[in-house]
């Protein structure tokens, strides 16, 4: 396996909590809990999970947009944690970001030229003719032709902007790449030519990427190893192929069933009400030992920890599902 | 509405190569126009008066006092104590414009400043701020300004610096709204990411985007911060004898109202006219800038769809089988010159019991169809422009608005795709349900009431009873659709309608309330018309599915023929370039290009221009809707056979 | 909901504190010496001393605060000395009659700016909505000074239908109708800018709500088009526009000085207007305090309107 680039150690974001002014405590949400990761160079590692799971706010803090309150983030064997929490400056020429909403991510008043110029002056330091040959790079390595440079971003469709997203993300010459939902917002049509792309831009720059989305077959179909998380924390995490043949926990089997796929017919999805618990007020267990048909007192009690199962597979349960091969019946 | 009003307009407006000008767009504006006109007028007056043929306006004349309007040598008579009014009003224009604009340039400069560091600084700095500012705006605006007028004394420097004052809170807390969303932007984010620091990000990133709000916030102040200074100088607070402005003309006049009115009159006069002409102006320019009023938006949309037919099909001799059978339907938008032709043509039967799936991108018109039959399409802009829709041998497009009413929520019943916005946010789950069942049965809020529970129940909601009295905000958005679905069941419909139900919701409840509907869909045997751009979604549930692509359906029949054998080069494409869960190696086959603009639909075959099999003959004329086989048809010329390897992969 | 108003009005008591900080140091800034002022250019030095040290004035300012709160507190405004008698008798006897008009005002802008608005969204781009546009600009852009000059001048002076000036009629007036003859010009006059703002404010906000998916959701129920507008259309956009009635008592206080002025009308206004000329500072304060004060309690109220009627505001 190749090296380790980018590590976590029990990273933590609470949000809320302190005290008001009268001394009562407030309110605190953990929107991430305690992950550890390692990201190898060269792979794609997919992150999944619902919403409000956690995964655009771990997203967010290992690219120095938000600050973890608790853990470390080490980046080739060198602890970045502070680094990360004064500015994502600190860590851009390393790792860059991709927003969900690409017409969004990018100023509606300025040309896509100056959008892409930004981090080539403030964090490389180019001078023009530099950046002037980097931008027409960047253009061709994206496949948009290079008088869009000197338009507005309203006038792009949604792929098309998501691409200049990703010719921004370049332009700091960062080696990781986080995309948070990158192809979320796009159409079907479209998604597909983004997911391409990213495919060839990873072959061509050897770049590694963290691919994080609520579609359980695009980070299938892209990632080499896929995390699910579930309210905050890593559940299980495996290699890509393995997760779904043989998942282990049962969120990741729940997950499994619950996605529907052309040309078969009967989804197995749970019997219950799929009600997420109460962030304010979480169980003392297994956060989805309510929704679990395994469940047993001990998940009730304690939280299961992240194990190591076998080779290259981790899940946090006290009652992992064995052997189980998963085929939809058509 | 995620229709074709918002998908295919920023599309159409990027084509035409960019927008009109600022000015282009004011002066359109007939209104704004005479404003500017008015106000252009009397300022270059203002600018001129040092240098026209005028009476000193300070020199008095006792001889000459009160001299009425139209006398010799005095446009506008004279004053008590003979100075010529004209002359005074000129130059008190001057004063008052100059006042009035200075006071707004203070206040919105000091108010944006406090307002830009609030909202993007946030958290502490924003607290204390903006705690400062509520307590400034605690005073009745007037009297704060007097409050200052008294410590400073009277005067007209004074009455300007009151003035700017009460209004820095205005700007400080419009500005620091704009500045806190934008700050949460993700372009503020990607800026951060690309080695901006944080000044850097507020003046180049955040005040261009800031920019046009204070220049609306201005335009819609300034005439009103004349008012003010007038009304303080009205008082004898602002401008001290013997200079004037307006309002210290028209508060000496006002002793004199009943002998010489045309005194106090004339200076009212022209501080309305100033005033309005500037509120014109300031309502041009807000319209302008603000992209929210831009294309008609604003429009109230009617309770029915327009419908202006230019082609209608024959009824049909015999009477359909089928629940509800819709022909060449078409349904337009017009945005200024431009037609979105968001559906144009659509033909579907839709046969008792079944479900049927109607499938396509963004802007490809399902959902238009779906609000077209009912009469849903917000008018303006949009209209329905052909076509019949046939239920139990009548034309719902001809029926009057009280039999349109009976059907919607009766025979039919719709669900949305996002129940959070769907749902009314200030009334009650159950009230809402209720609601529903009275406006079509004849029932007492009370026994409405306990069936709209029943209801809940029906759906599977636990505590159905308790639950009935929550608010929409305060369920998940797996418990709001299924309030949703049990508004549609409450009169038990014939027809349901479901617009992408579970495009918002999670994979896992997307599954529960896929078994859901398919549960009570069998039980009530209502037929299903079911848009969604999911090929899995439509494989759990579509007996029968409609492929559409602008505007039009490409391809119907059975769900699992069209999906195991596509005849339509897009169908084939369009299942193609989706990962399918458990088949990670499986090659993404991108459909290259852009879908058509409705409001520019190519002649012939509207994939043509993305399609790999593509001959001239595409592109030539109308391509029809054929039928390949029982129950099979398809919109190509050259539709894919099941043996050839594209199609047999 | 109790619970969620107690917590409200104990809110409100840090608001009320920072009114009176503001206008303590606003009178605190005074340039010159209120001895002086008080006693007159002619003063000995040693007599302005006495009086310096008589009025606190020689302590430190955080000193002469909490004095001159405590005195607040316990309903000593000071005196006037213009008017030789406690500023509190003058403001609490003047506020009554501010209170008529600006009350009356409100009610009628309220109601005629609702429904003004209400009509010209549902009537949009039709007859009526131009109407209602063309007057709600011209309220706007109307200095009411001028415009109750104007009203004097037509139905008191031309037409003698109502009375010029004043509060009653000064021989034999005093009951209900001789008031309500009397309030009506100044009421009318005081309300035209925030009908006009109302109105502006609720047809936008109504053509806003109508536009939303749950407008739809109610047509597709079958609704009937006047409950689609008046109950559903219309609840959404009165959220929005309460906060805006609850400025608008902040501007009818405020412009109740000018029209207080035109009319002759024995309010606070007048007597402020009086008493800044006559540089009477204890009695602007206490006005200005008395006034603010109540426009604290006006915005309490629309709060707790506006929280009665929007549930999402609870959580």
């Amino acid at each position: 396996m190749s090296e380790t680039t980018l590590e976590t150690q029990g990273l933590t974001r609470i949000f809320g909590g302190g005290r008001t002014l009268f001394g009562k405590q407030k309110p605190e949400v953990h929107a991430v809990q305690g992950v550890d990761l390692k990201l190898h160079e060269g792979e794609t590692l997919g992150i999944v999970g619902e919403s409000g799971c956690g995964k655009s706010t771990l997203a967010r803090m290992l690219v120095g947009l938000d600050a973890p309150t608790e853990g470390t983030i080490h980046l080739k064997g060198e602890d970045v944690t502070a680094l990360a929490k004064g500015s994502p400056r600190g860590l851009a020429r390393s790792i860059q970001y991709v927003f969900q909403d690409p017409v969004s991510s990018l100023n509606p008043r300025k040309t896509i030229r100056r959008i892409l110029e930004s981090p080539m002056r403030h964090l490389l330091g180019l001078d023009a003719g530099n950046r002037k040959q980097r931008l027409d790079e960047l253009m061709d390595a994206v496949s948009l032709r290079r008088e869009f440079l000197d338009r507005y971003p309203h006038e792009f469709s949604g792929g098309q902007a998501q691409r200049i997203g990703i010719a921004r993300a370049l332009a700091a010459e960062a080696d990781i790449l986080v995309l948070d939902e990158p192809v979320s917002a796009l159409d079907v049509s479209v998604q597909a030519q983004v997911l391409n792309l990213l495919d060839d831009l990873k072959a061509r720059f050897g770049l590694t990427y963290v691919f994080i989305s609520h579609d359980l077959s695009v980070v299938e179909s892209v990632s080499d190893r896929v995390a699910v998380m579930y309210f905050g924390r890593i559940v299980e995490e495996a290699a890509s192929k393995e997760l779904f043949a043989r998942p282990c926990h049962p969120y990741t089997r729940l997950l499994f069933d619950s996605a529907p796929v052309p040309g078969k017919k009967g989804l197995r999805g749970e019997k219950g009400l799929a009600e997420l618990p109460d962030p304010l007020n979480p169980p003392p267990g297994c956060s989805f030992a309510p929704r679990c048909t395994r469940a047993e007192a001990d998940c009730q009690a304690k939280r299961p920890p992240l194990e190591t199962k076998d080779e290259g597979r981790r899940a946090a349960c006290f009652h992992p599902l064995e052997n189980a091969v998963l085929e939809r019946t058509a | 509405m995620t229709t074709a009003t918002q998908t295919a307009a920023p599309d159409g407006r990027a084509k035409k190569g960019g927008r009109p000008g600022f000015f282009t767009l004011l002066v359109a504006n007939r209104l704004a126009a005479f404003g500017l006109a008015v106000l252009v007028m009397l300022a270059l007056t203002a600018l001129l008066t040092p240098f026209l043929p005028l009476a000193p306006p300070d020199i008095t004349n006792p001889a000459n006092r009160l001299l009425r309007p139209l006398t010799d040598g005095h446009l506008l008579g004279t004053d008590e104590l003979g100075r010529d009014l004209f002359s005074r009003l000129m130059w008190g224009t001057r004063v008052s414009i100059a006042v009035g604009l200075s006071a707004t340039l203070v206040a919105a400069f000091v108010g944006s400043a406090i307002g830009l560091v609030a909202g993007y600084a946030g958290g502490r700095t924003d607290n204390v701020m903006m705690r400062g500012i509520d307590m400034l705006m605690a005073f009745p605006y007037i009297l704060l300004a007097l409050a200052i007028v008294a410590v400073l004394g009277p005067g007209l420097m004074n009455a300007l610096y009151a003035i700017a004052v009460v209004n820095i809170p205005f700007f400080a807390r419009n500005i620091r709204g704009v500045t806190l969303s934008l700050a949460h932007r993700e372009f503020v984010d990607a800026a951060r990411l690309s080695g901006k620091g944080h000044l850097r990000i507020l003046l180049t990133e955040v005040l261009p985007n800031v920019l046009p709000v204070i220049v609306i916030t201005m335009s819609t102040t300034v005439g009103w911060m004349i008012l003010e200074t007038a009304g303080l100088s009205f008082l004898g607070l602002g401008a001290q004898p013997p200079q004037a402005d307006l309002g210290s003309m028209l508060g000496e006049g006002r002793k004199l109202l009943f002998t010489a009115p045309h005194v106090s009159i004339i200076p009212g006069l022209m501080i309305f006219a100033l005033v309005m002409s500037i509120n014109l102006v300031g309502d041009g320019i807000r319209d302008v800038l603000d992209p929210r009023l831009k294309s008609g938006a604003l429009s109230r949309p009617a309770a029915a769809t327009a419908v202006k037919r230019d082609n209608v099909p024959p009824m049909p001799v015999a009477p359909s089988e089928a629940a509800l059978d819709v022909q060449d339907l078409r349904t337009e938008f017009r945005v200024g010159s431009d037609v979105y032709k968001a559906v144009s043509g659509v033909s579907f039967q839709l046969r008792e019991r079944e479900c049927l799936g109607l499938v396509g991108e963004s802007g490809s018109g399902k959902s238009v169809t779906a609000m077209s039959l009912l009469g849903l399409v917000p008018t303006p802009p949009g209209r329905i422009a052909g076509g019949r829709v046939l239920y139990q041998n009548r034309d719902l497009l001809e029926s009057s608005e009280a039999d349109l009413r009976k059907m919607r929520g009766g025979a039919f019943a719709y669900i949305f795709q996002d129940p959070l916005s769907t749902l009314h946010p200030l009334f009650t789950v159950g009230d809402q349900v209720t609601e529903a069942i009275r406006a079509h049965q004849p029932l007492s809020y009370r026994d409405a009431w306990k069936r709209a529970v029943e209801l809940l129940e029906m759906v599977r909601i636990p505590n159905a009873a308790e639950r009935a009295n929550a608010y929409p905000h305060e369920l998940s958005g797996g418990m709001r659709q299924r309030i949703a679905i049990a508004m549609a069941l409450a009169n038990d419909a014939e027809i349901l309608i479901a617009d992408e139900p579970t495009t918002a919701l999670d994979v896992t409840v997307q599954a529960q309330i896929l078994k859901l509907m398919d549960a009570l869909q069998d039980d009530k045997g209502a037929a299903l018309l079911f848009i969604t751009h999911d090929f899995g979604v439509v494989s759990e549930i579509c007996d029968r599915v409609a492929v559409m692509y602008g505007g039009r359906i490409v391809e119907t029949g059975p769900t699992d023929e069209v999906l195991n054998s596509p005849a339509h080069p897009y169908t084939r494409k369009l299942i193609d370039c989706v990962p399918v869960l458990g088949e990670p190696e499986r090659r993404l086959d991108a459909i290259s290009g852009l879908p058509p603009a409705v409001n520019r639909l190519p002649q012939g075959c509207a994939f043509a221009d993305r399609c790999a099999y593509v001959e001239p003959a595409c592109r030539e004329g109308d391509v029809a809707l054929e039928e390949q086989a029982q129950g099979r048809a398809v919109r190509c010329i050259k539709p894919l056979k099941a043996e050839t390897p594209e199609a047999a992969q | 909901m109790l619970a969620y108003f107690l917590k409200r009005i104990v809110l409100a008591v840090p608001v009320l504190w920072g009114l009176t900080v503001i206008v303590f140091l606003i009178m605190a800034m005074i340039p010159g010496d209120p001895a002086t002022a008080i006693l007159g250019s002619y003063a000995t030095p040693e007599n302005v001393e006495r009086l310096n040290r008589q009025l606190g004035l020689d302590r430190t300012l955080p000193e002469q605060y909490f004095i001159w709160l405590g005195n607040l507190l316990q309903g000593d405004f000071g005196r006037s000395y213009s008017l030789n008698r406690p500023v509190l008798n003058e403001v609490l006897e003047r506020f009554n009659a501010t209170l008529i008009l600006a009350g009356a005002s409100l009610l009628l802008c309220t109601v005629f700016g609702l429904l003004a608005g209400i009509v010209s969204a549902v009537r949009q781009f039709g007859w009526t909505d131009r109407i209602v546009t063309f007057f709600v600009l011209i309220g706007i852009s109307m200095p009411s000074f001028w415009l109750g000059l104007l009203l004097i001048l037509v139905f008191a002076v031309n037409l003698q239908w109502l009375p010029p000036s004043g509060m009653y009629a000064v021989y034999g007036g005093g009951d209900l109708a001789d008031l309500l003859t009397h309030l009506l010009l100044p009421a009318v006059t005081l309300a035209v800018v925030a009908t006009g703002v109302i109105a502006r404010l609720t047809r936008a906000s109504m053509l806003e709500v109508l536009r939303q998916d749950y407008i739809r959701t109610a047509r597709a129920k079958g609704l009937s088009e006047r409950r689609v507008i008046y109950r559903h259309a219309f609840k959404a956009a009165l959220v929005g526009v309460i906060p805006v009635i609850g400025i608008q008592a902040g501007f009818v206080l405020g412009g109740a000085v000018y029209i207080e002025t035109v009319f002759q009308w024995p309010g606070i206004g007048r007597m402020l207007v009086q008493a800044i000329s006559t540089r009477d500072l204890l009695l602007v304060q206490g006005g200005v305090l008395v006034v603010a004060a109540s426009y604290v309690l006006f915005n309490l109220l629309a709060d707790m309107a506006q929280h009665a009627l929007d549930p999402r505001l609870k959580s």
